[in-house]
């Protein structure tokens, strides 16, 4: 009764998680399972802290959101850099020159004036022109636990010093970063600078000092030509690095954020830029409760962006060019709630209080049809909601590998007969592993098996009969067809394995895979995997662990079999190539070839490629290396994963896109539909309530009756 | 010989408990004393009617630990060659449940798969339908009949399960129709009523599955197209193996520790004491989390000891056994050791003292067999916390093994099922039923045995 | 009394000592420190001097123990487990692993729990003990006979099924209640109806059986039979002697359990997604986050001694024959 009351003391609908007068207003209302660990750009590294600190920081460079393919454009440059190449002698090189000679490249860059930052208390200044907020007494910090408990905040306008500031972030060793290693190989002075500034940290830290000051230090290869510009000098040649520009590693930093940060009792009190960034970009972060949920509101300071104007006839039907040179951002917040659990997610996207959704494996039937021709289709249901799908191949390839170096799936590299057997093995191994069958079970259907290392949207990547891996696939009727598990065996024959049957032993061949998989779904896989081997007659031993077993493991290179996947960092083939370059090795020089690939020639192709531009030679130089893996097998590629999102009708300007992630801005949201919906969507049913008070009263009346009986009793 | 016998490390443990039970059964029927409180037990309807509820479920439990390794084929010198996956007496017994497998969900009873495929029309055209089952129904020519079918199948399952009954009883009857018109007159057998009745019940429940298990999937199918009905049978052994076993390996510790805390006194009782507290106070799940996941690092680094993944499987579930025996073992161990600082000051013990009895013939005669009763209530009330202990630490990730079949393992893949529109619910059906069976028996027979062994209860009624 | 408290304390130091001892133990058998800074650091390329540098800066490069290479009292002192466990002593629980300041946060999480498991604890009570009363009042009758049964049906299904079943039917299918979350401040209360009251319907069978149990112990009590015969009616001799006489062990089972409920609801919060205690040790255990847990840990366990006290103290509050000694 008490829980019926409490209910009806509210507007409906009941179950609206929010405050009812935010529905009606333009704010994005998602959801996050993981709280961020990171949110420094020096630090963070993975998407579901990018999701955020996109929208907050801005590096020179981002990608284009309609073009296709994905296409850099400047965000606070003014122009794309300017790319000048140096021979050894320091000579400046035509653009055309040959990349072997190229010994050193320079990238200018020159940005926007008036940007100015978002407001922070960082920058708060005393009418006498000194800080506000620092330095600190600890009397002063008293009772302020987050960012808002500084109510004075100030603004200052981005200069080039603080993008260069950012890069001896990356070089601070205390920092952490994960490229630091790969900036290290490229940047001048990178290395040098790290060791300094790491020095100048150990002796501050040794007398109590929180705060080293970065600014005097010199980076070699990185300079201030202006206020509004920098320069990179790298060692090499490296024509990917411009792709590392568009990234939040490369965002500015102001270094009074840092100071103000860096002030006794402020890491007791989780005030630290890894929780409270500071940008220049459309939002800023105004809470922080990672337990609980993330608010970006707009950054009043912004300096303003309009939305692109270019896009193709497509993009143009789907009304994604209806907004074309209005000035962004649309939305005023963005709220993001704590949701761990998959099904409260989806309900909840269900009932209209989350704008978007990704589908969970079990929700998607409900949501999805395939077509006659696989082609996806929302439900009638789903349609009826207003309900829309985008789907797209992510540029992310799972696949499962072979190490190399085990003496019975690699081989003596010495020795042609053994490495013929090995790879024998490995063909057939590919074959019989039914790619097609684990995407239909598994993913629903999300995924595209993958006929070489590289996934669709990236350059190198094959359409049709060209791109079809010859190994496993037989072309037939204009589309690849599977092998037939004979010819596989006839392999295993070949490979000394009849019928699976070991000559050593004179038992079935076993093999032992390794996985980090665990928990409730695991176990179907498992049992999957188990039953693709059985078909050749091979005893496939799973052995599960947990993820830093895992790593270890590959790391000291003692597993067989294993399954792994990889995100692309940026849209270039060397992004997945290089996980199969020799000296890349996971064991020998800890490097991200897990399978410990090596070839030679593969390996001369490679650094081939890295230096070309896009174009005939490249993909003629891609088109012999993926040959070569292919004959090699060191993977069995596995597949592309499409990615499925669902979003509301009242979500303007959808478009999945896999490298940029700073598409808050772009989004628009109709509130007024949205109320509307959700009202009509969760009507509270209360019968059931009613029904079972009437049980209660039913079920009391022989109690009553008894007590009735009783009391009679008494009285006669 | 065409099967090579099997022992785990829990089916060692599971004879070793049938050996003491039975060694316990045989020293109470010597003793005429031992015998009162079961007999009040053996008066009771409900426990009657439960103790046939979970003489099912043990005898499934049984089945299923009775493992060995089937031969496929001889090796060059005609040898058997045995396969590596144990297999169980229960598999093999429900060998059509375990290989009849679908593609994925379908519902209990149906003919057709849950979702809709795209199946190509012999005319070329493409369809999405819902397609047939490869086994559910699959001995029909037309998939309407399948109602009549169930029907005729259910009358013909109740009827074996009649048949069976009959013969049980004539069995225990000796043959002899009076003897069985006796119980059914005399208003003394209602305990062997309703265990007869109950009997009848559970062996129709067996002849119906006997009758269409094998044609249809009871319980459904679950996502990769395997028979709930089946999974839920798995279940039981594991759900009893916690049970139990938990509380034979704790047994030991607490009964030694708690007499020696209570008897001795002075630094052994505050060693003791000091163990336990701290043992307690560190709050449970988390003391389980750390060893579970110790122990999966265990595995891990010595992988090549286990050959199969029911070794394994099976190890992490005697693991876990051990891990929540030494969770629980702390209040069984004060119980004891408050009783048997009552005993210790009662006369004969006081006696026995002062004529220089050593202290280990005076714990063995006059002490421990003074607790028994507590620790056989115990173990009774504690069976069914853990079996749903076990349910709750799977959900969380640190239960049995996710190969193991069990409840818990059922429930928290199905969890995701509920989300499903239209909703696949047999599967938690399925394990809340299971459970439900079992855990209420459980708790109805525990009830009995406490009122009955409990002194302070009995002298009162 | 203070002699008695002050005594009772010292005895829990070295209690919380073999509790720290014993956390430290399992935890760093399961997960050195590098395994540890490879969960904290990520997947994607990490080396090996990151790894030695996160170590050194959180001290766990030092030897775990024992420490052969430092001179006297330093080889116990100069460890990790000096380092981290006797700030505990004094609350300082310092930094999470991910750099969090761990006392900060136990001491805004604690609300939550504390939101959910106090309503669950006093509601249920109330509830418990009015169903028990009544089934004491029908004793041996049918209504006793189904209303007992009935509570063993209850409390022989899973909590998993009730939170299951509450949740789809309740938040989903009727659209009642929010599914899931949470909120600060006053509006909070939208999200703790679903959640406390599948907590107090999954205690009811339990805890009426029990408290069933009490009363039925107390009414056949020589006094109350005595008051019976007195001629006082059933009502008068339930309130009035038995629910009385019944407070003692009740009231003791609750202040055992008071303190306990700061740590939450494990369960109940990871499903509905509220931030409390419970699902911050739950998390932290699968993130491997070794300084939360061992703060958890210590928590609950000074929790745990100090229920304990309140135990010890209740009793003789409510009964002066016991003597604290």
């Amino acid at each position: 009764m008490v829980v019926l009351l409490l209910a009806g003391c509210g507007e409906p609908p009941w179950n609206n998680p929010y405050p009812s007068q935010d529905t009606s207003r333009p704010i994005f209302f998602s959801s996050f399972s993981e709280r961020p660990k990171y949110l420094d750009p020096a630090r963070s590294y993975s998407s579901n802290e990018w999701a955020f600190i996109s929208q907050i920081y801005e590096p020179p460079l981002q990608y284009h959101y309609l073009k296709r393919p994905y296409t850099l454009v400047p965000l606070t440059a003014t122009s794309m850099p300017e790319i000048r190449r140096y021979d050894r002698q320091g000579n400046l090189l035509p653009e055309d020159a040959d990349p072997e000679q190229v010994a050193s490249t320079e990238y200018r860059l020159h940005i926007q004036p008036g940007i100015r930052y978002q407001p922070h208390p960082a920058f708060a200044r005393k009418p006498d022109g000194s800080h506000r907020y620092w330095p600190l007494s600890e009397d002063e910090l008293k009772g302020r636990y987050t960012l808002q408990d500084f109510p004075q905040t100030g603004t200052r306008e981005l200069t080039a010093e603080d993008y260069v500031y950012q890069i001896k972030r990356l070089a601070f060793p205390p920092n952490h970063t994960p490229i630091a290693g790969l900036m290290a190989e490229h940047i001048e002075g990178f290395e040098d600078f790290a060791k300094r500034s790491g020095r100048l940290a150990e002796e501050n830290a040794k007398a109590g000092r929180l705060w080293t000051d970065l600014r005097p230090l010199d980076i070699a290869g990185v300079r201030v030509l202006d206020r509004y510009s920098y320069s990179i000098r790298l060692k090499d040649s490296y024509p990917q690095f411009i792709y590392w520009l568009a990234t939040n590693f490369f965002a500015p930093m102001p270094w009074e954020a840092e100071r103000f940060h860096a002030q006794p009792g402020m890491a007791e009190r989780n005030i630290t830029l890894h929780w409270y960034p500071v940008g220049t970009g459309p939002f800023m972060l105004t809470e922080n409760n990672p337990n609980l949920r993330m608010v970006l509101d707009r950054n009043p300071n912004f300096h303003g962006e309009r939305y692109p104007t270019e896009g193709s006839a497509a993009d143009r039907a789907k009304g994604l060019l209806d907004d074309a040179g209005k000035p962004m951002p649309f939305i005023e917040r963005a709220v993001y709630s704590l949701e761990k659990e998959a099904i409260p997610r989806w309900n909840k996207f269900l009932q209209g209080y989350y704008d978007n959704s990704g589908i969970a494996s079990d929700s998607f039937d409900q949501a999805v049809q395939l077509g006659a021709n696989g082609e996806a289709r929302l439900t009638p249901e789903m349609q009826k909601k207003g309900i829309a799908l985008d789907t797209a191949v992510e540029t992310s390839i799972y696949y499962m590998g072979f190490n190399m170096r085990d003496p019975v799936v690699g081989s003596r590299p010495e020795d042609p007969a053994d490495r013929a057997r090995a790879r024998k093995l490995r063909q057939a191994i590919a074959i019989a592993v039914d790619w097609e069958e684990f995407i239909s079970i598994f993913n629903n259907g999300r995924g595209q098996p993958a006929q070489g290392p590289l996934p669709p949207g990236i350059f190198g990547y094959r359409e049709g009969r060209e791109g079809v891996n010859p190994i496993v696939y037989r072309w037939e009727k204009s589309r690849p067809v599977r092998r037939s598990i004979e010819e596989a065996k006839r392999l295993m024959a070949e490979a000394g394995y009849p019928e699976g049957v070991d000559p050593a032993t004179g038992n079935a061949l076993v093999l032992y895979y390794d996985t980090a998989l665990s928990g409730p779904g695991s176990k179907s896989i498992l049992q999957w995997y188990v039953n693709q081997f059985r078909k050749l007659g091979i005893s496939l031993v799973v052995r599960a662990t947990d993820y830093n077993r895992f790593q270890e493991k590959m790391l000291k290179g003692t597993a067989q079999l294993f399954s792994w996947g990889w995100n692309a960092d940026y849209p270039d083939p060397e992004n997945f190539l290089f996980l199969l370059y020799g000296p890349n090795g996971k064991v020998e020089h800890h490097g991200e070839n897990a399978a410990n690939f090596r070839s030679t020639e593969f390996d001369a192709l490679f650094e081939r490629m890295k230096n070309l531009p896009n174009g005939p030679e490249r993909q003629q130089v891609i088109d012999r290396m993926v040959d070569i893996v292919r004959r090699e097998s060191p993977w069995l590629f596995g597949y592309f994963p499409k990615g499925f999102s669902l979003h509301q009708a009242w979500y303007g300007n959808p478009l999945p896109h896999l490298m940029a992630n700073n598409t808050l801005k772009y989004k628009r949201i109709d509130g007024v539909a949205r109320a509307q919906q959700q009202k009509a969507w969760n009507r509270p049913v209360t019968w059931p309530l009613w029904v079972l008070l009437a049980l209660l009263v039913v079920s009391a009346i022989p109690a009553i009756r008894d007590y009735r009986a009783r009391e009679r009793s008494r009285a006669r | 010989m065409p099967f090579q016998p099997v022992i785990l490390a829990t089916d060692a443990l599971v004879y070793l408990l049938i050996l003491l039970a039975g060694i316990s059964a045989f020293y109470t029927h010597r003793h005429e004393h031992l015998q009162m409180p079961w007999r009040q037990v053996g008066r009771s309807r409900t426990a009657m009617g439960a103790l046939v509820v979970i003489g099912f479920y043990v005898v499934i439990g049984l089945l299923d630990t009775l493992h060995y390794r089937p031969a496929n084929g001889t090796d060059a010198q005609g040898n058997p060659r045995y396969a590596t996956e144990v297999m169980s007496v229960l598999d093999w017994a429900a060998t059509p449940l375990r290989e009849h497998r679908e593609k994925t969900y379908s519902a209990p009873f149906s003919t057709h798969l849950y979702m809709r495929e795209t199946v190509e029309l012999p005319d070329g055209s493409k369809v999405r339908d819902y397609p047939r089952l490869k086994w559910g129904g699959a001995h029909l020519a037309d998939p309407d009949d399948a109602a009549m079918d169930i029907v005729q199948r259910s009358l013909l399952g109740i009827l074996v399960g009649a048949g069976l009954w009959l013969g049980v009883l004539l069995i225990f009857a000796r043959g002899r129709w009076a003897v069985m018109r006796g119980w059914w007159q005399d208003p003394a057998h209602g305990p062997q009523r309703t265990a007869a009745w109950t009997l009848l019940v559970m062996l129709s429940l067996v002849g119906l599955s006997l009758t269409l298990a094998g044609a249809y999937h009871v319980f459904g199918t679950d996502k990769v197209g395997e028979d709930v009905f089946y999974q839920s049978l798995k279940s039981i052994r594991t759900g009893l193996v916690i049970g139990t076993l938990t509380t034979l390996v704790m047994l030991p510790a607490a009964i030694l520790l708690g007499i020696m805390a209570g008897y001795f006194r002075g630094w052994v009782d505050d060693v003791i004491q000091y163990l336990y507290t701290t043992l307690s106070s560190v709050p449970g799940v988390l003391l389980i989390a750390a060893a579970v996941l110790m122990m999966q690092i265990y595995m891990s680094n010595h992988q090549d000891e286990f050959n199969s993944l029911t070794e394994r499987a099976d190890l992490r579930l005697l693991f876990l056994c051990l891990i929540l025996g030494v969770t629980s073992w702390t209040s069984l161990c004060r119980l004891l050791r408050g009783e048997t600082l009552k005993l210790r000051q009662l006369e004969y013990v006081q006696a026995a003292q002062a004529f220089g009895v050593g202290h280990f013939t005076t714990l063995m005669r006059h002490i421990l067999p003074n607790v028994t009763h507590i620790v056989l209530i115990v173990v009774v009330l504690d069976f069914s916390g853990l079996v749903l202990a076990e349910a709750v630490l799977s959900y969380i990730n640190i239960g049995v093994d996710p190969n193991t079949n069990s409840w818990g393992n059922m429930i928290n893949s199905a969890r995701l099922e509920l989300a499903r529109d239209p909703v696949v619910w047999w599967s938690l059906a399925a394990a809340f039923v299971f459970m439900f069976a079992l855990v209420l028996a459980a708790n109805l027979f525990a009830d009995v045995v406490r009122d009955a062994f409990d002194p302070r209860l009995r002298e009162r009624s | 009394m203070m002699a008695y408290i002050v005594r009772r304390a010292l005895y829990a130091i070295p209690i919380l000592i073999g509790v720290n001892l014993l956390t430290f133990v399992l935890f760093f058998v399961v997960n050195s420190p590098d395994d540890m800074a490879r969960m904290h650091l990520g997947a994607k390329r990490v080396t090996d001097e990151a790894i030695q540098q996160w170590k050194a800066e959180r001290g766990y490069d030092k030897p775990l123990a024992w420490n052969v290479q430092a001179k006297g009292i330093e080889k116990l002192t100069d460890t990790i487990f000096f380092d981290k466990s006797v700030r505990l002593f004094a609350f300082d629980f310092g930094q999470s692993d991910s750099g969090r300041n761990i006392g900060h946060d136990i001491s805004q999480r604690m609300w939550p729990s504390l939101a959910i498991a106090v309503p669950i604890m006093l509601v249920g009570l109330t509830i418990n003990i009015s169903f028990s009363l009544m089934l004491a009042f029908f004793r041996g009758t049918y209504l006793d006979f189904w209303g007992v049964v009935l509570c063993v049906a209850m409390m022989s299904i899973s909590a998993l099924f009730y939170i299951i079943g509450g949740q789809v039917l309740l938040g989903k299918l009727l659209n009642l209640f929010p599914i899931s979350g949470y909120d600060t401040g006053i509006h909070a209360w939208r999200f703790l109806i679903l959640p406390v009251v599948i907590g107090i319907v999954s205690g009811i069978g339990a805890g009426s059986r029990w408290y069933r149990t009490l009363f039925l112990e107390e009414i056949n009590k020589d006094f109350v039979r005595t008051a019976r015969a007195k001629g006082l009616s059933e009502q008068a001799v339930l309130f009035g002697h038995v629910l009385r006489n019944a407070l003692i062990p009740i009231l003791t089972g609750v202040v055992v359990v008071i303190p306990t409920l700061f740590m939450g609801s494990l369960l109940l919060e990871s499903f509905f997604g509220i931030p409390g205690l419970g699902s911050y040790t739950i998390d932290a255990i699968s993130r491997q986050d070794f300084a939360i847990v061992r703060a958890m840990v210590f928590l609950g366990a000074v929790l745990y001694i100090l229920g304990l006290l309140l135990t010890d103290i209740s009793y003789t509050l409510v009964d002066p024959r016991v003597r604290l000694n």
